[in-house]
């Protein structure tokens, strides 16, 4: 069965592509959200940060959801790390790059992070559970805004009004006082 | 396909490397930086499911995840801003006016 044959190389290859692009993304997140904790300096944190967070937009495209990529790389990349970038260079941080890590606390919060990684790791890959493939493939963006603006419009609305008073709540924090 | 496995061994392992953040730096901007990390992990498990699974929500809840960590960045670097201007600090364990 040439056709069937050919069918099915092609799937394969673009499996192959998938799972190669996906390991891709994965590992410059990963090595990139170790620079955001390695970093001496916070501009090349914030800057790893970054990377890690376009790297996974892209995975959200190999996801089938290019509108969450894109609010990713809008709100996350142009609207917090700019915010986070500002916040840096405004304060001095030069003098703060004496020691990297805390002093007292080290080991009981290592002990924690082996004890939390490798429950989860052993969990997900001890699970049976997982595997449900279906070609589910959570459709189009216009379904996607159907339901978040009918089944979904109160919390949406919550959402603004919470943007909202962090907001004010910002301009009031970092407001000098004068009087 | 990628299996449904893999995105989640990824949302761990970013899980794990933001909480190492949170717990091990000094500096409030690195912890907060790090906190969004660990954010932006479960985003990709929510995005992760609702793909396999053929389901709206997971999306709809990493939208409104998004938003309020918009929320929560913008009232943290306002408490960093004053905490800066009173204390001439970044350091986390110099922080103990609460006592805590």
């Amino acid at each position: 069965m040439p056709a069937g044959g050919l069918h099915a190389s092609i799937f394969l290859e673009g499996t192959f592509m998938e799972r190669a692009f996906f390991l891709l993304f994965a590992a410059m997140a990963i090595g990139s959200g170790l620079m955001v904790i390695m970093a001496r300096n916070p501009i090349h944190s914030a800057l790893a940060l970054i990377v890690s967070l376009v790297q996974v937009a892209a995975i959200f495209v190999l996801l089938g959801s290019p509108f969450l990529a894109a609010i990713q790389i809008f709100v996350y990349v142009g609207a917090v790390m700019v915010l986070f970038l500002f916040v840096i260079m405004m304060l001095d941080v030069r003098k703060e790059a004496r020691t990297r890590f805390l002093e007292k606390g080290i080991a009981p919060a290592l002990v924690v992070l082996v004890l939390l990684g490798g429950e989860m790791i052993a969990l997900l890959l001890g699970s049976q559970r997982f595997p449900v493939l279906s070609a589910g493939a959570a459709g189009s963006i216009e379904e996607l805004s159907k339901t978040l603006f009918t089944d979904y419009l109160l919390p949406f609305e919550v959402a603004s009004v919470i943007l909202l008073v962090a907001l004010v709540g910002a301009i009031f924090l970092a407001r000098k006082e004068t009087d | 396909m990628v299996p449904l496995s893999w995105y989640l061994v990824l949302g761990a392992v970013l899980f794990v490397t933001g909480a190492a953040g949170v717990l091990l730096r000094r500096n409030v901007l690195i912890v907060l930086m790090s906190l969004e990390l660990m954010l932006n992990s479960v985003n990709v498990n929510l995005v992760a499911f609702s793909h396999f699974f053929g389901d709206f929500r997971g999306q709809i809840i990493a939208i409104f995840v998004i938003a309020i960590t918009a929320a929560e960045v913008a009232i943290a670097l306002g408490i960093l801003v004053a905490l800066v201007r009173n204390k001439a600090t970044l350091e986390v364990d110099e922080v103990t006016m609460m006592k805590g």
